[in-house]
């Protein structure tokens, strides 16, 4: 990652296609990121929104916060619509319908729209080679209808359908890593991100929306209303995700990974479960676990990375 | 104008998409449907056919892909069957909603379960709300021109509303039927290029698709009802001018030997051609009878229909799905509504009959017309009947 590693507003383009006005909460890192995609692409694209927090909180009729082209059609369909973007954009360009010119065609999509119900759409529009780009902004539930879990929710986390009961802590399961099996459709660019590392994200929305075919990129999206944290911390606990390599930040270029940032030494996993509520009741055993599990995962990836000896 | 020739009504479809110059083609196949996607996917890839075929990974895609083609400006085709159909249900009533003239024939099929190939109309009476023109073809030139005519329909600013051409699976998908197939400046002619009055582009920007709160949801939706109903005209002016292009004349109603029969059949898709064989061997024997065939089914053309019906004491009306734990088949419901206000009411006897594919012969139309004179006697019209039913 190069040294930019701060926010600098000023380096980054005034002009926002993604208005201010929007009903999104109090610090969510979700339309943050979000506004940065949109920023990353600029006016020469056409969006094709999964229904979701971001889809809700941007098109309450008869307004509207795109100043993009945007289409929403539900819930599980984003890459498919997005499919029939750059379908008919090539038809019509071919014809000489319209002016030819680089038009991206970008799906988005929550966690839920992405790794549960969306997932087929999307393998199948990623199989197809359509020239588009998918965006999970994933907040690791479904956060729209109240938090309920996902198949991208991590382990241990409470969720109002994987509450922190008596008997059942919590999230059973281990986070869906749709990243890699995006990945595993040999498509041209696949890419982690978060918006705590803006510039990170929004060379890597550039990238992909470049590639010569599909591109993925999933981006950890900080939801300060389900993760039960102050709204202040949003960039603060997305940096903690990616410090303790619970996140951390690659891209696939073609087949080749490359982690973006690598530290001397990943911080424990509790900095970045302590300040959050829906954290709140693990044991020190289930914070083991998972301390174990980040770590095998890290040395996956290091070593697909050719990081290892 | 072209000439007849033999083909396959399926591949006559394809043919038709491919006269009206169709820009974008998602589809999932399923039988019966699946020789119209393979002679379309034919046709692209040899070259006949400068269109994007999408060859998705499920029905619900392949509406979802429709929209996004759609919204974009191309004009756009897409074909399915009974679990086809239901998979992309979600999708099929957001289409209208957001006014995206997409084409669409279905391929009348039972729906699972237990599963079943064979047609019926159990797919189609189950979307019937969805908001789509929705029309039946009665034989393999009338599911040719009306795919032109579809888009005509859905394309006219005036209309913007997808268009569902139902064809019985089998009965007609997969036949063999003398075929004329229109000259391509004919068609030109007929269909120009379509021109939509809004389109996703960079150069203009819309948000489409967006929520409504609660204060603003039903005046959408009685915009789109308005958009239906006043799409009427147009439908009735682009029969006109299918007519005049290609010398066959539609009507929203067709009658057969109606005109001041008491008796009169009701029909949709493609039984009407048998009814009308049952007809003309009654009429050798005296049995007075006569057909009505209802070829809208959505706007409904009630203004037609009941004077199509006004001389009438008994109406036959043949339905080919069953709405469970309902008063009658749904088309039978349908007409006791249209004609719930009208003075001299005929009596409705509702017959459900040929369920996937189940045979019914000019014979078994014979012996319909005599159940309705006796129920009718009886005052039993209101009992519907599922006709030949082993119990
Ligand atoms: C077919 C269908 N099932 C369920 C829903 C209800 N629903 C709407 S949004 C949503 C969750 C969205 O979660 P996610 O994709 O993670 O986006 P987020 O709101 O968290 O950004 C659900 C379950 C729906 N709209 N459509
Ligand atoms: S619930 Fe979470 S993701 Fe949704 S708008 Fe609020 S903070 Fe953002
Ligand atoms: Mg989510």
């Amino acid at each position: 990652m190069e040294p930019l590693n701060v926010y600098a507003a000023r380096l980054i383009t005034t002009k926002e296609y993604f208005t201010p006005g929007h009903r999104a909460c109090q610090g969510c890192a979700e339309a943050l990121a979000v506004r940065l995609v949109a920023k990353a692409l600029g006016r020469d694209v056409i969006v094709s929104a999964a229904t979701g927090c971001m889809e809700i909180v941007s098109s309450n009729l008869p307004y509207t916060a795109w100043k993009v082209p945007w289409i929403h059609v539900a819930f599980e369909n984003a890459a498919a619509v997005a499919s029939g973007v750059e379908a008919g954009l090539k038809v019509l360009m071919r014809k000489g319908k319209l002016p030819k010119k680089k038009i991206y065609s970008l799906a988005m999509a929550g966690d839920g729209g992405t790794s549960d119900i969306g997932l087929q759409a999307l393998s199948g529009a990623l199989e197809r080679g359509h020239n588009m780009l998918f965006v999970c902004y994933d907040n690791e539930a479904y956060m729209n209808t109240g938090i309920q879990r996902s198949s991208s929710t991590p382990y241990g986390a409470a969720t109002t359908t994987s509450p922190a009961g008596k008997v059942i802590k919590g999230q059973t399961t281990w986070k869906k890593n749709v990243a890699e099996i995006a990945a595993a459709h040999s498509i041209p660019y696949v890419a982690t991100a978060c918006p705590s590392y803006p510039f990170d994200l929004m060379k890597k929305v550039k990238k992909g929306a470049e590639a010569d075919g599909p591109a993925y990129i999933h981006i950890l999206s900080v939801c300060p209303t389900g993760w039960r944290i102050p709204p202040d911390l949003s960039i603060r606990i997305g940096r903690l995700a990616v410090e303790t390599g619970i996140f951390p930040l690659y891209e696939v270029e073609n087949g080749k990974y490359n982690i973006n940032f690598v530290p001397e030494k990943l911080r424990p996993v509790e900095d970045y479960l302590k300040p959050q509520g829906r954290f709140r009741h693990l044991t020190p055993e289930m914070i083991e676990k998972i301390q174990n599990r980040v770590n095998k995962e890290w040395e996956k990836l290091k070593a697909k990375a050719g990081l290892c000896e | 104008m072209g000439k007849r020739v033999g083909m396959e009504v399926s591949i006559g479809a394809a043919e038709a998409v491919k006269l009206a110059r169709a820009e974008c083609i998602a589809a999932y196949p399923i039988t019966p449907q699946t020789h119209i996607v393979e002679h379309l996917s034919e046709l692209v890839n040899n070259g006949e056919l400068d269109a994007e075929f999408i060859p998705v990974e499920s029905e619900h895609s392949a509406m979802s892909v429709c929209c996004g083609c759609s919204a974009v400006g191309a004009r756009t085709f897409t074909c399915t069957s009974s679990q086809g159909m239901a998979l992309m249900n979600e999708i099929l009533f957001i289409v209208p909603a957001m006014r995206l003239p997409i084409v669409m024939i279905l391929a009348n099929r039972s729906l699972s379960s237990p599963l079943s190939i064979w047609n019926d109309h159990s797919d189609i009476m189950s979307i019937r709300d969805t908001g789509w023109i929705q029309l039946f073809a009665e034989n393999g030139q009338e599911v040719v021109d009306h795919v032109l005519f579809a888009f005509k329909v859905a394309e006219n600013p005036n209309v913007l509303l997808p268009v569902m051409i139902n064809m019985d699976g089998f009965i007609l998908s997969h036949v063999i039927e003398p075929i004329e197939l229109p000259d391509q400046d004919v068609v030109d002619k007929f269909l120009p290029p379509y021109n939509p009055v809004q389109r996703l582009h960079p150069d203009h920007p819309i948000t489409m698709g967006a929520f409504a709160i609660p204060d603003l949801f039903t005046e959408t939706k009685k915009a789109q009802e308005e958009a239906i109903k006043s799409s009427f005209p147009y439908i009735i002016k682009a029969w006109d001018e299918l007519g005049n292009t290609i010398g066959r004349y539609y009507n929203p109603i067709e009658k057969y030997k109606s005109e001041g029969k008491k008796i009169l059949f009701i029909t949709m898709g493609s039984f009407g051609e048998t009814v009308m064989t049952a007809i003309d061997m009654m009429e050798e024997k005296g049995i007075d009878v006569g057909l009505i065939r209802i070829r809208l089914w959505r706007p409904f053309p009630e203004k037609e229909f009941l004077d199509a019906i006004k001389d009438a004491d008994i109406l036959i009306v043949i339905d080919r799905a069953i709405t469970f734990g309902g008063m009658a088949g749904p088309v039978t419901t349908e007409i006791r509504s249209v004609l719930y206000h009208e003075e001299n009411m005929p009596a409705v006897v509702g017959f459900i009959c040929g369920l996937a594919g189940r045979d019914v012969t000019p014979k078994d139309y014979e012996r319909m017309v005599e159940i309705a004179k006796e129920k009718v006697k009886k005052g039993k019209e209101k009992e519907y009947e599922i006709y030949g039913v082993r119990e």
